[in-house]
C-alpha cells in the first residue's frame, strides 16, 4: 500500500460524501471537516469506509490524528504499514 | 364515457372559473394533454386530461364558475361509441369534426406571419411570457393552434432547479408558520459533559459502523421528555391541537446543494440509542442522496435541529407546520462552569425551544426544556 493508493482512496470516499467538492482544491493541511464542509456523520461514514477498506480500528480517541487530509493520509500510512 | 371534473388545485380551492377551453368537442386527447385553462385565486393554471379519448362535450361554458369536482366536458374512451341525442340514434358516417380552426376565427393569413396578428394564447401562457420576457412573435408554433405554456416552456425553460425547488418549498412552509403560528421562544444551558463522557466511554471500543453520535442521544431525550409533556408533539390542524401517540421526530438534515429537510425518526420513544443511531443513518444517507418518502416529512410530530460541531451557540427554530414545536441544540463548547462549587471548564450547549402558543405555555415549555437537561444527565439510561 503506497501513500500514493491511499491518497486516492480518500480522495475517492470523500467525493462520495461530498461530490461537488474539487479535491485539488482543497487546503490538504487545514482542517478536513471545514474544506469539504462535512458534518460528524459524514465523517463517521468517511471513517467507516476507511476504516473497512484498510482493515483499520479507527478509535474515535485516534479522531485528532485525522483533522486534515494529509494528517488522515500520514495515519493510514502508519496504520498499514 | 366519463366526466373530465374541476380540479383541486390546493387545499384551499372550492372551485375555479373555465377561461379556456383549448380543444373542441371532437378532438382527440391525450393523458398529459393540456385541454382547458381556469382561473384560480392562484392565477390561470393550465389543467390537464388523466386520459386518452375524444372530447365529447363541453359541459361548463366560458366564464362559469365551477366547483371543485364537478363536471366541466365529457371524455369518450377511445372506441366507445359516440352517444347522440335519441333522435340521432343511428350512427351517421360523419367526416372528423374539423379540429381548430372553427373555434379560432383569427388565424395568421397563410402566406407570411405579420408579426401584428393577435397570437391565440392561453392565459396562463401569456402570463408566463411576460414573467420570461418572450416575445410571442418569436414563437413558432403552427397557425390556429393556441400557444400554450409548454410552447413559452420551450423557448425560455424555467430557471427551477431542485435546488429553487427546496427554496420554494421552504419559503412556503416558513412563510406559512410566521403568518398562522404565534411561537414563543425559551432557551437553557444544558451541560452536556455526561453525554460526551457516555459517548466516548460506549464508542471506545466500537467500530466506527456502529458507533454513536450525539443527535441520537438528543433525540432519545427529547423523545423521553415529550412523554410528560405532550402537548409538544402532534399536529395543530382545523384550529385545533391533534396530540399525536407516536412520537415521529422529525431530524432537520442540512443538504450539500443548499436547503435542508427534517425528515421523521418514526415512533422515537420506542427505539433505544443503538436503533436510533441506525435509524438516524439510514435516514441521513437516504436524504443525501435524495430518496426519502413523503410520509418522513408529512408525518413528523416535531422537529430537533441541532448545528453539529461546527455551528454557533444558539439557534431558534421556525416551526414546521402543522407541527407545534421544535428543539434547538446550539454548538457545544467548553466554557467555565460553576459545578460542585467549583469553577471549571464543562461542555455546555444551548437548548431552546420554539412553541406555538396557541397549544402551550412557557411554563410548560420551561418545564420540557429542564426535562430533556435531566435525560441528558443520564444518557446511560436512554
Amino acid at each position: 500500500m503506497t501513500r500514493a493508493d491511499i491518497e486516492t482512496a480518500i480522495a475517492e470516499e470523500l467525493h462520495r460524501i461530498a461530490p461537488e467538492i474539487e479535491m485539488n482544491d482543497i487546503d490538504r493541511s487545514e482542517d478536513l471537516r471545514d474544506e469539504c464542509d462535512i458534518d460528524s456523520m459524514d465523517f463517521l461514514n468517511l471513517v467507516t469506509a476507511l476504516g473497512q477498506r484498510f482493515g483499520a480500528a479507527m478509535p474515535e480517541a485516534d479522531y485528532p490524528q485525522m483533522r486534515s487530509f494529509e494528517a488522515l493520509t500520514d495515519y493510514l500510512v502508519e496504520k498499514t504499514a | 364515457m366519463s366526466a373530465f371534473v374541476m380540479p383541486s388545485l390546493g387545499a384551499d380551492m372550492e372551485a375555479g372559473t373555465l377561461v379556456e377551453q383549448i380543444v373542441a368537442p371532437g378532438d382527440v386527447v391525450k393523458r398529459g394533454d393540456i385541454i382547458a385553462a381556469v382561473e384560480t385565486q392562484k392565477g390561470v393554471i393550465e389543467i390537464e386530461v388523466f386520459e386518452d379519448g375524444i372530447l365529447e362535450s363541453w359541459v361548463a361554458s366560458i366564464g362559469d364558475e365551477v366547483p371543485v369536482g364537478t363536471p366541466l366536458a365529457v371524455i369518450r374512451a377511445p372506441g366507445e361509441p359516440e352517444t347522440r341525442a335519441p333522435s340521432d340514434a343511428v350512427p351517421t358516417p360523419e367526416p372528423p369534426v374539423a379540429t381548430a380552426p372553427e373555434v379560432l376565427p383569427d388565424v395568421a393569413a397563410p402566406t407570411t406571419k405579420p408579426a401584428t396578428e393577435r397570437r391565440k394564447i392561453t392565459p396562463a401562457a401569456r402570463q408566463l411570457a411576460k414573467e420570461r420576457g418572450v416575445d410571442l412573435d418569436m414563437l413558432d408554433t403552427a397557425p390556429g393552434v393556441p400557444i400554450t405554456r409548454a410552447d413559452v416552456e420551450a423557448v425560455a425553460p424555467a430557471p427551477a432547479s431542485p435546488v429553487d425547488e427546496m427554496r420554494r418549498a421552504i419559503a412556503a412552509a416558513m412563510s406559512r408558520s410566521k403568518r398562522e403560528i404565534p411561537h414563543y421562544y425559551l432557551s437553557h444551558e444544558v451541560d452536556l459533559t455526561a453525554t460526551d463522557a457516555f459517548l466516548t466511554g460506549t464508542n471506545a471500543d466500537r467500530p466506527p459502523e456502529s458507533r454513536l453520535l450525539a443527535g441520537a442521544v438528543y433525540a432519545a431525550a427529547i423523545a423521553k421528555a415529550l412523554n410528560k409533556y405532550p402537548e409538544f408533539n402532534g399536529h395543530y390542524l382545523n384550529e385545533c391541537f391533534q396530540p399525536s401517540d407516536a412520537i415521529n421526530l422529525g431530524f432537520a438534515i442540512n443538504l450539500r446543494a443548499g436547503g435542508l429537510v427534517a425528515p421523521a425518526l418514526f415512533e422515537t420513544e420506542t427505539c433505544d440509542l443503538d436503533t436510533l443511531m441506525r435509524n438516524l443513518r439510514d435516514l441521513v444517507g437516504r436524504v443525501r442522496a435524495g430518496r426519502f418518502r413523503a410520509r418522513e416529512l408529512s408525518d413528523a410530530t416535531i422537529t430537533l435541529t441541532s448545528l453539529g460541531e461546527r455551528g454557533v451557540d444558539q439557534l431558534y427554530g421556525v416551526i414546521y407546520p402543522p407541527q407545534v414545536a421544535i428543539v434547538g441544540i446550539g454548538t457545544p463548547r467548553l466554557r467555565p462552569c460553576v459545578h460542585e462549587d467549583m469553577v471549571m471548564p464543562r461542555l455546555m450547549a444551548t437548548l431552546t425551544l420554539a412553541a406555538d402558543h396557541r397549544v402551550s405555555d412557557g411554563h410548560r415549555g420551561a418545564l420540557f426544556l429542564k426535562k430533556i437537561d435531566t435525560y441528558l444527565q443520564t444518557p446511560e439510561h436512554l
